[in-house]
């Protein structure tokens, strides 16, 4: 009865929203915190041992069934550990930027539907899982995910650290720049949706994921929210062999804590996003959905759950996976080819989109044009392959290992000088290898 | 229902106060996010030891004593690209608005948003082809 209730509702009719009692707000405020508190100690321990799998290590099994009390465990000890402030840092900056980094983490979780409509247990109430829901609500998710940035940059700064100064930088630039690919891919959801509000979206995705429909928004989201959180493999503000541990170098005891806290709250921020917009929500997948009891009530909390486990495995595959880009590479990717693409296909997305509403286009046409486009880009890279972008050879430059007084690589143009490996005679190994083969059929004899 | 008499005397009042009521909980959210960090801070402050020295509150430096202040000097491309994010920030919320009302507008408003798409995209053109772009 209440997926057909919340069937019916008119766009943007956000009427079940603002009336809940303020003790019943402060419950889902609070177990928003218990929930995203939890998740994260259960997502470390989860990464550890899929990364641990991944590599044929055992990770952490001691503590606790499974080692599940591992997190927990870490934090009592960063808890315990002595907080050292740095001589050179802001002082004030140095203690705030932690604390805004962990708050809008958190805060955004607050637009996240959790579930449908739910009776409220030992009441006669009801009300959504859901916490909030704002006109703008993906707007404002994007909003507070920019001011998280703040602590990033703050905390860099405020270290007084070249170290921290640099990851600091390093990732307010990596997060803008994936920001503006992760909204302009978000366009093409609102164009079907009609809705900014998460709750909306989520509805009129009864029928169909928009992830099946507009793919490439999908991937685009998918690429730019790794970059959005810093993760593996475009974790280059964190880059320990350049710049030991990015921004939070200087950081110690609690307030690394909460950066840490942050980061992996951020994930699941992320992956809340991708589920709401482009698997559903907390709507359940299709063989399930075929049971009418699985929209309604509590079930949707566990669906809802699934679907972000599998964007959290998925970044945890990723950092075991791939070996960590080059930030030229990261930029290029994200201004050259997410963004351009993401412009082409909100322009794409919106002319179908009109033509659809204009009066019906043949899903023949749709399919056929789809196809060409498929032909087009293949037959693109083929000839894209055939004349590869050489690059201009550089004139061969002499190399000074010790240029400007400091041991420097060579660069782009310059060659490492070889020394020829001191006693290896070209053809050397062949009397040896006789020697050996000989051993072994002596041996091979002798038994 | 007393919101429901409420809203029929006063439409615009109620509306008013829906609109900004389900900004109510996002305090919420704040609020026991600070008490959750307070929380935090006091357990450290109680639990953990506190040994300053001068050699402990040096900045990290690989191991040597630092050189000159942490606050060095920044390359200009991060400039450069927050300027280009503010552009395509903006972009971006100016296309989230039309994007939600599109579907009663039809043709026009798609050429419309082409038109200004389009200058954006030149815009990124002209950046790449200054080599802004490149992360050099």
């Amino acid at each position: 009865m209440i997926v057909q209730a919340l069937g019916v509702r008119t766009v943007d009719d956000l009427s079940e929203f603002g009336t809940d009692p303020w003790w019943l707000s402060l419950i889902k405020a609070v177990l928003i915190f218990v929930f995203l508190l939890l998740l994260t100690l259960f997502n470390i321990w989860f990464e550890r041992r899929v990364v641990a799998r991944m590599q044929h290590r055992a990770g952490p099994n001691k503590n606790g069934p499974f080692g599940l009390l591992q997190s927990l465990a870490d934090a009592m000890k960063l808890m315990l550990k002595e907080d050292i402030m740095v001589k050179a840092a802001d002082r004030l900056l140095y203690v705030l930027a932690p604390v805004i980094s962990v708050i809008m983490a958190f805060l955004a979780f607050a637009v996240i539907p959790f579930g449908p409509v739910v009776d409220v247990p030992f009441t006669d109430r009801q009300t959504p899982l859901q916490l909030t829901d704002l006109p703008v609500g993906v707007l404002f998710v994007i909003a507070v995910a920019s001011v998280g940035i703040y602590g990033i940059v703050l905390g860099g700064w405020a270290s007084g650290s070249t170290y921290s100064l640099l990851g600091g930088m390093r990732s307010t630039a990596q997060v803008i720049s994936y920001e503006v690919a992760m909204s302009l891919a978000l366009v093409a959801v609102f164009l079907y949706a009609g809705s900014l509000s998460t709750s909306e979206i989520v509805n009129a995705q009864q029928r169909l994921w928009y992830a099946l429909i507009l793919l490439p928004s999908f991937i685009i989201f998918w690429v730019s929210m790794v970059g959005e959180t810093n993760r593996a493999p475009f974790d280059m503000p964190e880059a320990e062999g350049e710049l030991v541990a990015g921004y939070f170098t200087e950081y110690s005891s609690m307030k690394f804590a909460m950066f840490f806290l942050a980061e992996y709250i951020n994930m699941v921020t992320v992956s809340a996003v991708a589920t709401t917009l482009f698997l559903g929500g907390w709507r359940a997948p299709w063989p399930l959905s075929l049971w009418d009891g699985a929209n309604a009530g509590y079930w949707p909390v566990l669906w809802f759950l699934a679907k972000v486990m599998m964007f959290m495995f998925v970044f945890v595959w990723l950092r075991g996976t791939l070996p960590r880009v080059r930030y030229d590479q990261f930029m290029a990717l994200g201004w050259k080819v997410l963004i351009p693409v993401a412009l082409l296909w909100t322009v794409a997305v919106a002319t179908i989109r009109a033509m659809t509403l204009d009066g019906g286009l043949d899903r023949r046409v749709l399919v056929g044009g789809a196809l060409v486009a498929v032909l087009l880009f293949l037959l693109l890279s083929i000839v894209g392959e055939r004349a590869p972008k050489e690059e201009p050879e550089a004139e061969e430059q002499p190399f000074d290992p010790f240029a400007g007084g400091y041991p420097v690589p060579p660069m782009p143009g310059q060659r490492l000088p070889r020394p020829e490996p001191a006693g290896v005679v070209p053809g050397g190994a062949q009397p040896d290898q006789e020697d050996d083969t000989a051993r072994r059929s002596a041996t091979e004899e002798g038994d | 229902m007393p919101t429901a008499a409420a809203a029929s005397i006063f439409p615009r009042l109620t509306r008013m106060d829906g609109y900004y009521g389900s900004y109510v909980p996002v305090l919420a959210i704040i609020v026991v996010g600070a008490v959750l960090v307070t929380a935090m801070f006091l357990g450290n402050r109680l639990l953990r030891p506190s040994r300053p020295s001068p050699e402990k509150q040096l900045t990290y430096e690989s191991g040597v004593d630092p050189v000159g202040t942490g606050w060095a000097q920044i390359h200009l491309r991060y400039y450069v690209f927050a300027y280009l994010y503010v552009v395509f920030a903006v972009d971006a919320v100016f296309l989230f608005p039309w994007a939600t009302v599109y579907a009663g507008l039809g043709w026009v408003t798609v050429g419309e948003m082409g038109v200004f798409i389009g200058i954006i995209a030149v815009g990124l053109v002209y950046a790449w082809r200054k080599g802004v772009l490149a992360w050099t």
